[in-house]
């Protein structure tokens, strides 16, 4: 038995759908549990149930956009600065306890700025006041308490602070210039801090020296020797990764940065709730007219299409759940402004069809001819919606373009719509029409 | 049937509305959120005082009323900090004791010019690539000038009827807007390119056909998608607007409005653009 091209693809299809409900569904519907492979590819694990990330504005919490305050540093310093502010604001959110949160920086002309995403925060001034700190580096010595026999080991009982700090060290950064030509971290101390460390060394010689950051101890070397030209190197067996982390949070002490809070914006989970369900009912409304047009309008061919609107949603849904997308309020309307576009491709063939056939042509002729003809505009069209979805989602991140999450979340949606509406609307109804549909070829006698 | 018979009815009717969207600019401007202007807005539930209480207490930020409904009352005002709103709000706890800010929203000024700029820079730039795509992939100037004009149209009316309904029905223009203006600047490129690439395609066919009839049954050919599908797009849209989530509402009408206009002008003003470009510049055919 041999088969035929279209049902070829019809199997490809019906083995995409497959795969595409099985990731779209939940692991439970109703009372019937969905068996789950056991199947793992990279870091998807198909065997649990594949989450569909909500945006700030569906699940609450707080957003915020810092601005840091780099005028006491110099030009080279600042993306130093910036990146290990990131990394310490990082830190204190995840303190907090807030998952899925996100932090990005954003460098605008002259602005530093950190974007921050706390999901789920609800005391968001307790929060901001917690995470909004400069961030404090302190050079400590750890004390012992003496074991009660003498084969007990001792028991750490705590930090003394020393009077180093962040404001005495210049900068920390990445070197290889030890005597192993291993990955090691220097300091690099200002004036004021050269004599303070020759002391603190000077007392503890072979004895750990602490370093905290927000009172957190980062590293804790051990003092070798007297150092007193004010530059000393932490050397350890460090991959090049975890040189580069320590520098990174030595730097948040050493470059401190105040922050001010640019915008802030507290969105209560309850709104985003409601309007989730809304925006539901509305595309299910939306679509079921759609559907009914399209069916009003074309026919069987118009159900096939409608199979293919079907399928759309639930390719797209996939998609989201597997890149993953952010799924926000603008990007729900923008999803479902794509499914009333997807079905251009669909109405301008099947016009393409109707006028084929006002042509004389046998329905066969006519349908692969259809396809042929109304793909140049298709691919036309398509391209200049592209080229704006692109400016939109600027994936460039250049700083002359919107950066806002909102925006480009649309914009996100907006392309892959494009993407997956043209596979629905041309591949899937163009093999599902071979297959199934079978016109009649009457000659229009006039 | 002949469409390009009555050009300058077309013309006139794209006037009509957006002259009074022009003169509304004009004078009233548009009415801009707090993420363009800076600012900040609150939301208090469980208020017992009047609006007029509440707007007394935040006076020092001249406050203004922008919604007050079951959902509580919402406070729009010069920026403040989350602290001192709060501060405010505790002042009024003798009268309304279980009162609760439960939305806090700030933005700098300077993120709100910036905003502006971007938006701006991101029209410009789009306007200037389909101009070229346009021209490029129909291998002539006229092509893309017409279309990037029948864009700006559709742009202008956009802008122009919120202009309108931010002075008669205080709707605010926000970020989601702009993202409405650039999605509509995209689609009326694309029904425009539907309607000349059939121009081209009968071009070929027919090669000693006078343009304005070409142009004509072009217009024939196609009138029926582009009806069918804005159609579908309004059906999407009109649900959005009607029983969707309250965030997305002005979204759904801007789109709605856009996706109008759009399908328009591709057959009203794109079409008969190329025919005035002819009479003008192409004087040999």
């Amino acid at each position: 038995m041999t088969i035929s091209k279209p049902g070829k693809v019809f199997i490809f299809i019906l083995i995409l759908t497959l795969v595409s409900l099985y990731v779209a569904l939940p692991t439970q519907v109703g009372q019937y549990k969905i068996p789950r492979a056991n199947i793992k590819l990279g870091s998807l694990d198909l065997s649990k149930e594949i989450e569909l990330k909500q945006g700030l504005d569906i699940k609450g919490g707080v957003q915020v956009v810092l601005k840091a305050d780099m005028s006491s540093l110099s030009a080279g310093d600042k993306p130093v600065a910036l990146e290990s502010l990131r990394t310490v604001i990082g830190k204190r959110v995840d303190l907090f306890g807030v998952s899925e949160s996100g932090i990005k920086t954003a460098v605008t002309g002259d602005d530093y700025r950190l974007i921050l995403e706390l999901p789920g925060v609800t005391d968001s001034k307790q929060a901001l006041d917690l995470i909004g700190q400069t961030a404090k580096l302190q050079f400590a010595i750890p004390q012992y308490l003496p074991g009660k026999t003498a084969t007990d080991s001792a028991i750490f009982a705590g930090f003394s602070p020393t009077d180093l700090s962040g404001s005495d060290l210049a900068k920390a950064s990445v070197t290889f210039e030890s005597q192993d030509r291993l990955p090691a971290v220097s300091l690099q101390f200002k004036d004021s801090g050269r004599d303070k460390f020759a002391k603190i060394t000077k007392d503890n010689i072979g004895k750990p020296v602490a370093i905290l950051l927000d009172d957190y101890p980062v590293t804790m070397p051990t003092v070798q020797t007297e150092i007193t030209n004010g530059s000393a190197v932490i050397t350890g067996q460090f991959t090049i990764e975890e040189a580069k982390a320590l520098a990174v949070q030595l730097n948040a002490g050493a470059l401190p940065v105040p922050v001010s809070i640019l915008s802030q914006k507290n969105i209560p989970a309850t709104l985003g709730a409601e309007s989730i369900r809304k925006s539901l009912v509305a595309g299910a409304v939306g679509l079921g007219m759609v559907i009914l047009f399209m069916i009003g309008n074309y026919g069987r061919m118009g159900l096939i299409a409608s199979f293919g609107l079907v399928l759309y949603g639930l390719f797209t849904l996939v998609i989201y759940k597997l890149i993953p997308v952010v799924l926000s309020l603008p990007g729900i309307a923008g999803f479902l402004l794509s499914v009333g576009m997807a079905v251009d491709s669909n109405i301008l063939i099947f016009e393409r069809f109707k006028e084929e056939m006002r042509a004389g042509r046998p329905w066969r002729v006519a349908l692969e001819l259809a396809f042929g003809r109304a793909w140049d505009s298709i691919k036309d069209a398509n391209t200049a919606t592209i080229i704006t979805g692109l400016i939109l989602f600027n994936p460039l991140e250049w700083s002359f373009l919107n950066t806002s999450g909102a925006v480009r979340g649309f914009a996100l949606t907006l392309i892959i719509g494009i993407f997956i509406s043209l596979f629905t609307g041309i591949v899937v109804t163009r093999n599902l029409l071979r297959l199934l549909y079978r016109g009649i070829s009457t000659q229009t006698k006039k | 049937m002949n469409w390009m018979k009555h050009l300058s009815l077309y013309f006139i009717l794209s006037a009509l509305v957006i002259i009074p969207g022009i003169y509304s600019l004009a004078r009233y401007g548009l009415k801009l959120s707090i993420e363009f202007t800076g600012g900040s807005r609150i939301t208090l539930v469980s208020m017992n005082s009047s609006a007029e209480d509440v707007l007394q207490s935040f006076k020092e930020y001249s406050p203004t009323i922008e919604s007050n409904d079951k959902d509580g009352i919402t406070l729009k005002m010069k920026e403040i900090s989350q602290d001192n709103a709060q501060k405010i709000v505790d002042t009024t706890k003798p009268y309304n004791p279980d009162a609760k800010m439960t939305s806090f929203e700030t933005i700098g000024p300077a993120l709100g010019g910036e905003t502006v700029r971007k938006t701006i820079n991101a029209l410009a730039i789009s306007s200037l690539i389909l101009l070229a795509y346009i021209s490029f992939t129909f291998k002539q100037l006229k092509y893309g000038i017409s279309a990037v004009i029948a864009m700006f149209h559709d742009t202008i009316v956009l802008i122009g009827s919120f202009s309108l309904l931010g002075h008669f029905y205080g709707i605010e223009v926000d970020l989601l807007f702009v993202t409405a203006v650039l999605t509509i600047l995209s689609f009326s490129v694309h029904d425009t390119i539907v309607v000349y690439d059939r121009i081209r395609e009968l071009s070929h066919k027919h090669k000693n056909i006078e343009y304005a009839s070409l142009v004509n049954q072009a217009v024939t050919e196609t009138i029926v998608r582009s009806l069918n599908n804005s159609l579908t797009i309004i059906f999407m849209l009109i649900a959005l607007f009607l029983i969707g989530g309250e965030t997305t509402k002005f979204f759904a009408l801007a789109l709605l409005i856009g996706t109008i206009t759009g399908t328009y002008s591709s057959t009203f003003t794109a079409a008969p653009l190329l025919l005035v470009w002819n009479r003008y510049f192409e004087k040999s055919r």
